[in-house]
C-alpha cells in the first residue's frame, strides 16, 4: 500500500475537505492505484536536471505603481454568503 | 445551409453586404439552441436578451461602416471565463450563484471586436475531466451519438460546434481540454502556446499549463479567433509581448517541403484500428501536397501522464483553496466554528473528481513527498521539454491522433480514474512543453464518430500549425460533415 486511510482523513484535514467514511475507502484505493502508477517517474535519472516549474522563461513583470480604478467595496461584497457592515462575515474564529 | 450552420467568415461576408444582420443571425441561434440543447446539454447558461442587445449594437456598428472579423457573430463562452453580470460556475456547485464583478481580458476582447455572447458552455468542473460527465450541471452528449461523450474538459465548447449551437467557442486545455473534445465532436480546436493568450479572469486549475482557445466549424475561423484574443495582458504577468501575426495570412494552402515529424512513440501498438487508418490516410494526403515526413523520437512521452497530474493536482490544490465560502460562492450551513465551516462548504460544493485531485495534489506536496513526487515531477517535465526541442531542431511540425480511441461511451470510465486520465496520453504532452497543438477533423470510425489528427508546433508556430491544418482540409471534406440532430 503507498497509502493508508489514516493518511487520507490526515491529508483531507489539510486539504479543508471533510470525507465522509465511504470516501475516505473510495478515495484510498483510487489514491493508491494512481500513486503506484507514478512511481515509473523512479525509472529515470533526473539527477542534475534543472526543475520546471513554468513553460517559458518568466520574469518578474513590473508595471507602474499607478493608481486605478479598483471594483469598490459593494462589488467586492456582493457575492458575499453573509456579510455586515462593509465586512464578510465568518463563525467564531477564536473560541 | 440555414444560418446556424454557416462559419465565421460565411457570416461575415453576408453581414458586410448587409444580406443579413447579426440580430437574424442571432435569431437563429438561439432557436437552435432551444431547438437541440436539451438533448446535448452543452448550455449551463444561455443569454438572450443580452446576446439580442449586443446585435442589435453591433447591427449599428456594421451600419456604420465599421466591421471587424467578429462583428455580429455567435459565439459560446466556457463557463469558466469569468463574465460581467452573467452568473459564472466553472460547472460546480461550490461556485453558487456567483455573478463576478467584471470580465476577463479575452472576452472584453471578443466583446469589443463585436462579438454576440449567447450563452455559457458545460464542461467537467473546473476543466478538471476527459468527458464532460464531471459537471454540476450534468453530463454534455456528444451531438454525433448521444449515448457517446463529447470529451472534455471543455465539453460543450466542443458539443455546441458539432450541434451548430454557437458559430464558434472558447475553451481551455491544461492537458488536452481543447484538442481531446474538438477531435471527438469532429470540429477544429487549437491550443496556443503558454503566454499567447491572456488568462485574467480565466478561472484557475493549473497555472502553469492553463490556456485559453477557440473552437471552431474549420481552420479560417480558428486563426481569426485566435487573432481576437491572443496578446500580451499587463493583468496576466505570464503573458509574453510578442507580436499577435494576422493568422489567415498564414493561411495559404502551400505545404510543399513541410518537414512533418513523426513520433514513434504516439503510434503504438494498441491504437484503435480507425485512429490508425485515418492517420494513414492523413499522412498520405499531406505525402500528395509534398510535405516530408521525418521518424522522430520524444522518448519521454511514456512519463508524460505521470508527470501531468502530479503537477496539475499540485497546482489544483493550491488554486481551489480560495473556495472556502467567504467571499462568494456557496457556504455549507452549522458550522460549529470557521475551519468546521471550510470542511462542509468544501465537501458539499466539490464533486468526486475536483476532491480526488485536490487530495492527490496536497498529497504530493505535502511534508516529506515534496521532493518525491512534485519536484520529481518537475525534473521529468524539463526532460520531456527538452524531447520537443530536440525533434523540433529536425521538423517544422509533429503529426500525431489526438486521441488513442474515437469517443467512450457515458460512463464507460467514471468508475477507474486512471483509465481516464491514460486517454490524455496523447495531448498532455503539449501542454508540459508549454508549446502549441491544434485537432483537425481526419476521419470517421466505423460507428460513425469524428476522429481528429494533431499538429504540433514549436512554441509561438501557430502560423506553421494553422497552416498546416487548413493545408490539409483544403485537400479533405472532413469538416463539412454534419451531425444529425
Amino acid at each position: 500500500m503507498k497509502i493508508t486511510k489514516a493518511e487520507v482523513d490526515a491529508v483531507a484535514l489539510l486539504a479543508r475537505l471533510e470525507l465522509t467514511p465511504e470516501e475516505t475507502e473510495t478515495f484510498t484505493g483510487q489514491m493508491d492505484a494512481i500513486l503506484a502508477y507514478v512511481e515509473k517517474l523512479n525509472e529515470l535519472d533526473t539527477s542534475g536536471i534543472i526543475p520546471t516549474s513554468h513553460a517559458v522563461p518568466v520574469e518578474n513583470a513590473f508595471r507602474a505603481d499607478a493608481v486605478r480604478p479598483s471594483i469598490g467595496v459593494e462589488n467586492a461584497l456582493a457575492n458575499a454568503p453573509d456579510r455586515v457592515e462593509g465586512f464578510f462575515r465568518v463563525p467564531k474564529v477564536i473560541e | 445551409m440555414e444560418l446556424f450552420d454557416l462559419t465565421i467568415h460565411e457570416l461575415h461576408e453576408r453581414l458586410k453586404k448587409k444580406e443579413l444582420s447579426s440580430v437574424e443571425a442571432t435569431r437563429a441561434m438561439l432557436a437552435r439552441i432551444e431547438a437541440v440543447d436539451p438533448q446535448v446539454n452543452a448550455y449551463i447558461t444561455v443569454t438572450p436578451e443580452e446576446a439580442l442587445a449586443a446585435a442589435e449594437a453591433a447591427d449599428r456598428r456594421i451600419a456604420a461602416g465599421d466591421i471587424a472579423p467578429l462583428t455580429g457573430i455567435p459565439i459560446g463562452l466556457k463557463d469558466i471565463f469569468v463574465t460581467k453580470g452573467i452568473r459564472t460556475t466553472c460547472a460546480s456547485r461550490i461556485l453558487g450563484n456567483f455573478v463576478p464583478p467584471y470580465d476577463g481580458t479575452a472576452v472584453a476582447k471578443l466583446k469589443e471586436a463585436g462579438a454576440v455572447i449567447v450563452g455559457k458552455l458545460n464542461q467537467d468542473e473546473f476543466a478538471m475531466g476527459s468527458s464532460g460527465e464531471s459537471s454540476a450541471f450534468g453530463a454534455t452528449k456528444n451531438p454525433w451519438n448521444l449515448e457517446c461523450i463529447p470529451g472534455g474538459s471543455s465539453s460543450g465548447s466542443a458539443a455546441a460546434i458539432a450541434a451548430r449551437t454557437a458559430t464558434a467557442t472558447l475553451g481551455t486545455d491544461t492537458g488536452g481540454s481543447i484538442r481531446q473534445p474538438a477531435s471527438h465532436c469532429g470540429c477544429v480546436g487549437l491550443r496556443p502556446t503558454y503566454g499567447r493568450v491572456s488568462r485574467y479572469g480565466v478561472i484557475a486549475y493549473a497555472s502553469s499549463l492553463d490556456q485559453v482557445g477557440p473552437l471552431t466549424r474549420d481552420v479560417t475561423d480558428c486563426a481569426l479567433m485566435l487573432g481576437a484574443v491572443a496578446g500580451h495582458d499587463p493583468m496576466d504577468s505570464t503573458s509574453i509581448d510578442t507580436p499577435v501575426p494576422d493568422y489567415t495570412k498564414a493561411l495559404t494552402g502551400d505545404v510543399k517541403g513541410l518537414k512533418l515529424g513523426l513520433p514513434k512513440e504516439y503510434y503504438i501498438e494498441g491504437l484503435d484500428p480507425d485512429v490508425k487508418r485515418a492517420l494513414d490516410e492523413a499522412i498520405e494526403t499531406y505525402r500528395g501536397l509534398g510535405a516530408e515526413f521525418v521518424d522522430i523520437s520524444l522518448p519521454h512521452t511514456d512519463y508524460a501522464v505521470a508527470t501531468y497530474y502530479l503537477i496539475a493536482t499540485a497546482e489544483a490544490s493550491s488554486n481551489l483553496a480560495r473556495y472556502e465560502g467567504v467571499r462568494f460562492g456557496h457556504r455549507a450551513e452549522g458550522a460549529a466554528n470557521l475551519i468546521d465551516m471550510f470542511r462542509k462548504t468544501r465537501a458539499e460544493g466539490f464533486g468526486a473528481e475536483v476532491k480526488r485531485r485536490i487530495m492527490l495534489g496536497t498529497y504530493a506536496l505535502s511534508s516529506g513527498y515534496y521532493d518525491a513526487y512534485y519536484l520529481k515531477a518537475q525534473k521529468v517535465r524539463t526532460l520531456i521539454m527538452q524531447d520537443f526541442l530536440k525533434a523540433f531542431e529536425k521538423v517544422d511540425a509533429i503529426l500525431t491522433p489526438v486521441a488513442p480511441t474515437p469517443a467512450f461511451r457515458i460512463g464507460e470510465k467514471t468508475s477507474d480514474p486512471l483509465q481516464m486520465y491514460l486517454s490524455d496520453i496523447f495531448t498532455i504532452p503539449v501542454n508540459l512543453a508549454g508549446t502549441c497543438g491544434i485537432s483537425v477533423p481526419a476521419g470517421m470510425s466505423g460507428s460513425g464518430l469524428p476522429i481528429g489528427l494533431q499538429l504540433i508546433g514549436r512554441p509561438f508556430g501557430e502560423e506553421t500549425i494553422l497552416r498546416a491544418a487548413h493545408a490539409f482540409e483544403q485537400a479533405t471534406a472532413w469538416h463539412q460533415r454534419k451531425a444529425q440532430l
